[in-house]
């Protein structure tokens, strides 16, 4: 392969890589946000995903809402979905043993998909156009309008976060309940509260992830949140779980090298490597790229 | 001692006894195929329950990448018989070995890892060995592993169940088992113990990792077929929550799980559309009415039984 | 502190062992039913294909007992869901042969859950249809063909052959890149069989892909593909994940021919790829639903009223293995399954959706390919090719 070539393709790879790696972004941010403050990995975020991107579908072809009424209907009968689903599924087990929790969230995840295919059946949909892709070629390199969108949708929420997390009132309740439960109680914190508002804006992130995705690949399924979702959670625990540039840094990681090892290596080992390099990184730095380690005390 | 033996002798009777029963019931056409079916289902999912319990419940490593070493079994036992023509009792002697090595070699850089953290790194290794298995054409790869002979039978399953329960049982109430509770209950405590807490976790997880093996190999050989789609990690997942249902740290309970949710899903598949609903919903009720599981970590005792008989009283399995 | 836990081990097997002997022996055989097994893939990965292929058997099962039932008893389906796992459907077929005694089973979808549920019906000695396993082993393995087991679709070395020779001699192409589902056998198979074919026509496979089902982004391995520069590119996968490999194909600016096989036929993958994204499409089929046929007609329509979606090749091939079964069982006149398994082995020129069928001794229907073109979303027949 002559080297001009060679480096259109990385650079056509890495294009492809950060757009794939800015939705896994997206959905990464609702899992850290979540793990962050209950330690729970919720198995159910992948099908909240999904639940996003059939609210959406519906709301554009059936209501026709144009982009983003839809978009902000997904968000927030997701964010509902999830504030119930904790309010019923996890609240009650909020002292039980961690691994219970966890059956229960594969509980609930089981239950949307199943639910899903009973209510919408297993066909893929596809959504109307709502907002044109428009092609940019430079050089034989090739950029969809709607990847850059994604991607600034992903970084705008980051910064949105951030700012909700490190600003406002809600957010200091959150790092403080995050920190320590109990403690924060003592200091007059609802916790129930604040956890159901980090559900709530987790599920909203993931619909929105689900409306936008279900978009750009013009398909949407009742399984589709599985695959997304693991990947979403390992990138959250790639960039350190519970610390939001790190979801968005850990979602671009995954995607940049599954793109470059499907381009270079084989397609058949993308996803072998990916959780490769995440069991790499939680031997090297558990604590994820951008975490701090924390030694344990007695 | 003496008692531990006599014991132990007691339940291998009622073992042997429960093997005659369900055999003579086979072999008299009572049971239907497809109940034996389940059956022998029911045995191999003891096997796998057990031993994940052995590394979940009793050293408190929450490892959820199962179907991985169940994998292993599975392609390599079928290696020895189908491609190397080998009797079964040295592939599931392979299968076994084969997913032990796997699992120390696993076992020994991840197992630094804790709670959660773990958990993925397993998730992800076991969807690595089934990866790499899809893109092995020699045994197959995305079509399964074909032609498979049927050697699994009831007996087969059962006396493996029985050796993995007695095995798993008595390593548990060993010097090695104590050593492992201690690291559940609290590892820096039994590290300043003295107990080395590395080599337990790796050894109970070399050992949880063999028996699935096993597990593996007369799932292979019972199906006709070992096919990738069999060890995803929802396998892994319907393992552990076999585990959890009954109760982590409980053998009885992962037997009573396992049990309980073969037989659900057995009578549920009249009912395709709705059964994973049902399913899912169930795990969610029992999960918050009972989050220790059915029985904790406790056994079920004989006490209960013997009191009603007026045998003798022993304080028998007060849990841990 | 585990003492004794084996003796409560064995009397809680106990209980479970004789509840489920009692739910064995409720059986009851209702003379006015003729029952017939269904091990499809309700959930699981391939849910959608095996509710799809139910959707087109319980349609010719309504139709059949809508004009009389047939021997004078009605239809009536038992399905079992096989959780697209090859160890399920072993327990669903076992569940249908020896629980519900069906006379016959349709399905499952893929080879390997058909291989799988193979030997439980040939040790019951009961038949089986298969709508869509096209692995030859199915019905032929070791040189012997498989007495009871029977197909509605094309094998694998059939489809791949016929696109194939349509690159290099309609299409005149030299080089090819195959993109497969690795997770299908199913593409595996055709793929296979393109490579045979491609390369004995003096062609040359210049790459070899492979994706995942349910992956969504194949840009990384489409930009691959195109700067090895094929003349076609051959994606013999099923319609969802097609639509989306089209659209990306496009987007990044490869203009070749895409080809594929009978996976391809959905509205969906127009409807996924956008209908100019398919333009220089190509696939092979049993049948064109533009065919103005007045069977394939009524049948979409049909399908439409039931259901309120088009059907796809798998609903098609559904249909067509009920059919061919129904048709089997007027003929033997009976419903013992060993007569059902002889008439089904004779199945001569019956029109079923997919074509007219005729099955070989091999057990394989004998039905002509078509390639069709996909212009603007139509699909525009191209050629027809005999086996």
């Amino acid at each position: 392969m002559e080297l001009n070539s060679f480096a259109q393709q990385l650079v056509q790879q890495l294009i492809n890589g950060v757009s794939l790696g800015s939705i896994y972004s997206l959905i990464a941010l609702g899992y850290t946000m979540v793990y962050g403050i209950i330690r729970l990995i919720n198995f159910a975020h992948g099908d909240i995903y999904m639940l996003g991107a059939y609210v959406g579908f519906f709301c554009t072809s059936i209501l026709g809402l144009s982009f983003f009424p839809a978009l902000l209907a997904a968000m927030a009968v997701a964010a509902v979905t999830g504030i119930v689903i904790e309010r019923l599924a996890y609240r009650p087990l909020r002292h039980a043993p961690k691994i219970a929790v966890l059956i229960t969230a594969i509980g609930v995840s089981l239950l949307l998909e199943y639910g899903g295919i009973l209510a919408v059946t297993p066909q893929p949909r596809t959504f109307p156009a709502v907002f044109p892709a428009r092609i940019y070629t430079f050089g034989g390199i090739v950029v969809n309008s709607q990847q850059i969108v994604i991607l600034a949708v992903a970084l705008a929420l980051m910064v949105l976060l951030t700012y909700i997390v490190q600003r406002t009132k809600i957010g200091r309740a959150m790092r403080a309940v995050s920190y320590d439960t109990d403690a924060a109680r003592l200091m007059g914190i609802n916790v129930d509260q604040v956890i159901s508002f980090t559900f709530g804006i987790g599920s909203g992130l993931a619909a929105a992830a689900g409306v936008l995705v279900g978009i750009y690949y013009n398909s949407i399924d009742p399984l589709m949140g599985i695959m997304p979702g693991l990947k979403a959670f390992v990138a959250a625990v790639l960039g350190g779980i519970g610390i939001i540039p790190g979801a968005m840094l850990g979602g671009v990681i995954m995607g940049v090298v599954e793109a470059l090892v499907s381009g270079f290596i084989s397609s058949t080992f993308r996803d072998a490597a990916a959780f490769a390099i995440l069991i790499a990184i939680l031997l090297f730095k558990p604590s994820g790229l951008l975490g701090k380690n924390i030694r344990e005390k007695v | 001692m003496r008692i531990q033996t006599k014991t132990d002798l007691a339940s291998l009777a009622c073992g042997l006894t429960l093997y005659a029963l369900l055999e003579g019931l086979i072999l008299a056409d009572i049971i239907p195929p497809y109940w034996q079916l389940n059956v022998i289902r029911v045995c191999i999912y003891i096997i796998l329950a057990t031993s994940l319990n052995l590394i979940n419940g009793i050293t408190g490593q929450f490892s959820i990448g199962h179907a991985g070493f169940m994998a292993i079994g599975a392609y390599m036992s079928a290696i020895m018989t189908v491609k190397l023509g080998l009797p079964f009792l040295v592939a599931i002697l392979t299968g076994g070995l084969a997913a032990a090595l796997l699992g120390f070699l696993i076992g020994l850089p991840t197992l630094r890892l804790s709670g959660d953290y773990l958990a993925i790194a397993t998730l992800g290794l076991g969807e690595i060995i089934r990866i790499t298995i899809l893109n092995i054409s020699y045994v197959g790869g995305a079509s399964g592993f074909m032609g498979i002979p049927k050697y699994t039978n009831f007996t087969w399953a059962f006396l493996l169940m029985l050796f993995t329960l007695f095995f798993i049982k008595n390593f548990v109430n060993s010097t090695h088992g104590r050593a492992c509770i201690a690291i559940r209950e609290n590892e820096i405590a039994a590290e300043a113990m003295g107990v080395n807490t590395t080599k337990y976790k790796v050894l109970a997880f070399t050992i949880g990792a063999a028996f699935a093996g096993v597990a593996g190999a007369l799932f292979s050989h019972n199906f006709y077929m070992a096919h990738p789609t069999s060890f995803t990690f929802m396998q892994s997942f319907d393992i552990l929550t076999m585990v959890v249902l009954g109760g982590l740290g409980s053998m009885t309970g992962s037997i009573v799980g396992v049990i309980a949710l073969t037989g659900i899903s057995a009578y549920m598949a009249d009912y395709p559309e709705i059964r994973m609903i049902i399913y899912a919903l169930l795990l969610i009720v029992l999960m918050l009415f009972r989050p220790q599981g059915l029985f904790g970590s406790k056994e079920i005792s004989l006490r209960i039984f013997s009191r009603l008989t007026g045998g003798e009283r022993r304080g028998a399995a007060q849990g841990n | 502190m585990f003492k004794k836990s084996m003796i409560p081990l064995a009397l809680v097997a106990i209980i479970a062992v004789l509840s489920l002997l009692v739910a064995g022996c409720g059986e009851k055989a209702d003379s006015k039913e003729l029952k017939i097994g269904a091990n499809f893939e309700m959930t699981g990965g391939v849910a959608t294909f095996g509710q799809s292929a139910v959707n087109g058997i319980k349609l010719a099962f309504k139709e059949a007992n809508t004009g009389g039932g047939i021997l004078g008893k009605q239809l009536s389906l038992v399905v079992a869901d096989n959780k697209s796992e090859a160890s399920e459907a072993v327990n669903a077929a076992t569940k249908l042969i020896t629980q519900d005694k069906v006379k016959a089973v349709l399905g499952p979808v893929t080879s390997s859950n058909t291989l799988a549920q193979s030997k439980i019906a040939h040790e019951n000695k009961v038949p089986f249809i298969t709508p869509t396993g096209t692995n030859p082993k199915i019905t032929v393995d070791g040189g012997k063909v498989q007495d009871f087991a029977f197909r509605a679709c094309f094998i694998d070395p059939f489809q791949g052959t016929v696109m194939a020779n349509f690159a290099s001699k309609s299409l005149k192409a030299k080089t090819a890149a195959v993109y497969i589902d690795n997770s299908s056998d199913y593409a595996k198979g055709l793929a296979e069989f393109f490579e045979k074919a491609f390369v004995a026509a003096g062609g040359q496979i210049v790459s070899k892909e492979a994706y995942l089902a349910k992956e969504q982004d194949f840009k990384a391995v489409l930009t691959k593909i195109k700067a090895t520069n094929p003349e076609v590119i051959f994606i013999p996968g099923y319609y969802q994940e097609v639509g989306m490999i089209a659209k990306q194909a496009r987007e990044l600016g490869i203009t070749v021919p895409l080809l594929g096989g009978d996976g391809w036929d959905s509205p969906k993958l127009v409807e996924i790829a956008g209908a100019a994204a398919l333009n220089n499409g190509y696939f092979s089929n049993h049948y064109s639903s533009e065919d103005k046929d007045p069977r394939v007609v009524k049948f979409v329509e049909a399908y439409r009223k039931e259901y309120n979606q088009s059907p796809d090749a798998l609903a098609a091939l559904g249909y067509d293995a009920a059919v061919m079964l129904i048709d089997a069982i007027k003929r033997a006149n009976s419903d013992d399954p060993v007569k059902i398994k002889e008439a089904l082995a004779q199945t001569q020129n019956l029109q079923g959706v997919s074509g007219v069928i005729t099955l070989n001794a091999e057990h394989d229907p004998v039905k002509s390919a078509v390639v069709i073109e996909l212009k603007d979303g139509k699909q525009v027949f191209r050629e027809k090719v005999n086996p």
